[in-house]
């Protein structure tokens, strides 16, 4: 499974663990992952079916612009990154 | 270390572009001319802060000469939304509305009105009829100002953001985030020595000798055209397009030379209000700013206020490290905290890391990239806190880094974990340089070291090769070339081909002529484009070999290409024989790169630097500089050195005399290159460089981004040889002679 590491500021949901381990193939479905095990976290980091604003999502190490849709393998390392401009590394 | 050898990449062939630019015939936008060319004027808020009550445009309507007046109510009526451009999603309001004033001017210089007019002159008077009604409010002009409890609001629909939760607090404060890693308290616990300090830096301008300039036509067909200096053609299509609410597909932009940008010819100015003039008009119209206006009315890159605390044991292994960024994102929200705090603590490898980032909204022009945005006033905080630690134990600055040194397989407290990286072989490169070692040669001299750290970016870059009859090449691309990214692009393509750099024309098009290309910023261009490059090139290299097969009525497989040679058994023909027979062999070949990579590798560099500081007018004068810096492996070694040089004069400036100097109401005091000082030829040594080639394993050539890494550790360096030199420490940028005298004599006190 993929290790996700979770916000400091999102510890709270996941009893103050910074990390967990989560199923799924893609973004999207490691978040669905992560709110069957930890309600709540799934509105923290989507809005309208995507990753809310200013939030960006690493896996392994790189932002990506694809989001939700970015491929996970059961090896990699998930972060959400805020994504004030230019935290994403997005445009700079 | 890099060891490959290649016949182009690394050699330092004569830029592509260099005869146009040398004789004056490279065409730039303020040269740009053609037939019923209006002018336009952008009348600026004199106020900082201030509700725009009315506006009263029929005076200047009337003014001989004057075709067309806009405000922002000329916009489309597009309902509120939130738009994407690119860097994250924005109010539409707040994008329109750094463009052209909506209800506030939120900075002094902040957009109100335009003007066309037959002439330049004449727009100016007519912008000057304009009647503006101003409700003036106190303006805060920097973070912990705007901060406070009761500080007048920017925004009265701005409410403070952590990570995803609406706190529903009105605010100054756009976004509060945090990165933990390991046990904060723990560490400093197990710390024997720790440090804290507090830091100010002010704001400062990326300083492109080349001011802003659009030219747009809105045509009969419902088309806007577009001609600019622009760091990203795209972006300003997308930009411009979401603005105007028509279709992308509606606007078309033609990238101008660029005299320069670093990140602050990323944003959307004047284009639309260009384009808006334009519709109104029927004509198409041109706006330059003047330097007042690229000062008080572009972004330049956030001032700061941070403390910094950093925990080590006595054999120098640092246990705990935790910052307080405050970055000042100017009038909309979007400070380039996010990468500060990605690199406040990125150089090494601390097990225990607490960083808080605040956005903050003040009243000053929105902010921009610039260079490395964020992370060069965050590694003064953290390189000056380890130089008083280094002190402190009496271990060397450069073996306390080298004892703490980022590498493979580094977490950051951000999350990401490195990759092959530079860090160790660039410290140990410092060390072993004979500047290091050697003697500083008078009194009031010290020697400071430092180091930064860059992620560099990889987006999406396309590329065409098309090949002619004659063995050249013709290389079509959409990244503004900047600091010289025709050639170092043009080398990528010319090593897979076998071929010499010079029979490849690389040419920057217009956003009609080629697939998406993100903008030349974050180090990214010679490593993206120059992989789309790299992707062309071997398409085209396919399609030759089954050219080469047709002739020789043989399989394509067996054909192979070494050095500009293709061979098939005993058979052999040059890339520029092929060429010729291209036509009678299937007609044109033609090369397509498209990618949109991962694995930018960051870059490290470091400084070393001597200073001589006058103890009675505190003024620094700097003797010698050493700019070290990993770049992966060097496409263009010239273009490399000049990288590093650049970033590092442009450190110079920003640790020594550049400042955003502020009236009490808001008023930048100096805005003209005569009183906001930056350094010339004549302030600055030759500054050396040496370059470190650790390849990035993320690239066919290893290149890593060399733009930014650069400008991160001057003024870390330069105030840890303030302090060698003159005995104080200094906690505030710029470190310009008042501030120095002042902390002089704050010692005797």
């Amino acid at each position: 499974m993929a290790i996700v590491f979770i916000p400091t500021l999102l510890r709270p949901l996941t009893g103050g663990r910074g990390s967990v381990e989560a199923e799924g193939a893609t973004v999207r479905q490691v978040i669905e992952s992560l709110e069957m095990a930890w309600p709540g976290i799934r509105e923290r980091l989507m809005e309208n079916d995507r990753l809310r604003p200013n939030i960006s999502v690493a896996v392994d190490g790189e932002v990506t612009p694809m989001g939700l849709l970015e491929a996970v393998s059961p090896s990699s390392e998930v972060h959400f990154i805020a994504a004030i401009k230019g935290g994403s590394a997005a445009v700079l | 270390m890099s060891t490959e050898q290649y016949t182009v990449v690394g050699t330092r062939p004569v830029r592509h572009d260099g005869v146009d630019k040398v004789t004056g015939r490279a065409q730039y936008g303020a040269d740009l001319q053609m037939a019923g060319l209006l002018y336009g004027y952008v009348l600026r808020s004199p106020h900082a802060h201030a509700r725009i009550k009315r506006i009263d445009t029929s005076k200047a309507e009337k003014f001989p000469g004057v075709k067309a007046v806009i405000t922002a109510a000329d916009f489309p009526p597009t309902p509120e939304r939130m738009v994407d451009l690119g860097e994250g999603d924005t109010p539409l309001s707040y994008a329109r509305g750094n463009v052209l004033a909506g209800a506030k001017a939120l900075y002094r210089g902040h957009a109100i009105a335009a003007v066309a007019a037959t002439s330049i002159h004449v727009a100016e008077e007519a912008a000057s009829l304009i009647e503006v009604d101003y409700e003036v409010l106190p303006a805060v002009l920097t973070a912990p100002e705007a901060m406070q409890d009761g500080a007048s609001i920017l925004h009265e629909d701005l409410r403070t953001k952590e990570f995803g939760e609406q706190t529903g607090r009105v605010s100054n404060v756009s976004e509060h985030f945090r990165h933990t890693m390991g046990d904060i308290a723990a560490g400093f616990a197990e710390a024997e020595v720790i440090i804290e300090r507090e830091f100010n830096t002010a704001t400062v301008h990326q300083g492109y000798i080349e001011p802003h300039n659009a030219t747009a036509l809105w045509n009969n067909d419902g088309r806007v055209l577009v001609w600019c200096s622009t760091q990203g053609a795209f972006v300003v299509r997308d930009v411009t397009a979401c603005l105007l609410d028509v279709p992308v597909s509606h606007v078309r932009v033609t990238p101008m030379e660029i005299g320069g940008g670093f990140g602050g010819k990323i944003p959307v100015y004047i284009e639309p209000v260009a384009a808006l003039l334009s519709k109104k008009t029927g004509k198409p119209v041109k706006i330059v700013m003047s330097r007042k206006d690229v000062f008080e009315g572009t972004g330049p890159t956030p001032g700061s206020y941070m403390k910094v605390k950093v925990g080590a044991r006595k054999d120098g292994r640092i246990t705990a490290a935790q910052a307080y960024l405050a970055y000042e994102a100017g009038a909309y929200p979007g400070a380039m905290v996010g990468p500060g705090a990605m690199c406040v603590f990125a150089a090494y490898d601390i097990a225990n890391v607490v960083i808080d980032g605040f956005d903050v909204v003040v009243n000053k022009p929105s902010t921009a990239a610039y260079r490395a945005p964020g992370a060069t006033n965050a590694a003064f905080a953290t390189e000056t806190v380890l130089d008083e630690i280094a002190e402190k134990l009496g271990i060397d600055p450069l073996d306390l880094r080298l004892k703490n040194a980022a590498k493979e397989g580094t977490r950051r407290a951000d999350g990401p974990k490195y990759r092959r990286v530079g860090c160790v072989e660039v410290l140990e490169a410092m060390k072993n340089h004979p500047h290091y070692s050697a003697p500083l040669g008078g009194p009031n001299r010290g020697r400071g070291v430092a180091i930064g750290f860059w992620f560099n970016v990889g987006l999406p870059s396309s590329c065409n090769i098309s090949v002619t009859a004659d063995g050249t090449v013709n290389l079509v691309e959409g990244s503004t070339d900047i600091g010289g990214t025709r050639t170092s692009i043009a080398m990528q393509a010319a090593e897979v081909l076998g071929i010499p750099a010079e029979a490849v024309r690389p040419t920057v098009v217009d956003t009609d002529s080629i697939g998406f290309t993100a903008v030349t910023g974050g180090s990214r261009t010679t490593f993206a484009t120059g992989w789309a490059a790299y992707e062309a090139a071997q398409d085209v290299v396919r399609q030759m070999k089954e050219r080469a097969a047709k002739l020789w009525e043989t399989d394509a497989a067996s054909v192979t290409l070494e050095r500009g040679v293709f061979r098939s058994g005993e058979k052999s023909m040059t890339f520029a024989e092929l060429a010729s027979k291209i036509d009678q062999t299937g007609g044109p070949v033609v090369g397509r790169g498209a990618v949109n990579p991962k694995g930018a590798g960051g870059s490290f560099s470091g400084n070393i630097v001597d200073v001589e500081v006058d103890p009675e007018t505190g003024k620094v004068t700097i003797l010698r500089f050493t700019a070290v810096q990993d770049v992966g492996k060097a496409i263009h070694p010239s273009y490399v050195e000049g990288q590093m040089q650049g970033g590092s004069a442009q450190g110079i400036g920003w640790a020594l005399n550049e400042e955003y100097y502020m009236s009490r109401d808001g008023s930048m005091m100096n805005s003209s290159l005569l009183d906001y000082r930056m350094p010339t030829a004549l302030d600055l040594p030759m500054i050396d460089t040496v370059i470190v080639e650790v390849p990035n394993p993320g690239h066919p050539f290893g290149v890593r981004g060399v733009g930014e890494a650069n400008i991160v550790p001057p003024p870390g360096a330069i105030a840890n040889a303030i302090y060698r030199a003159a005995g104080v420490r200094m906690r505030r940028l710029p470190m310009n002679p008042p501030a120095i005298m002042e902390a002089i004599w704050s010692q005797r006190d």
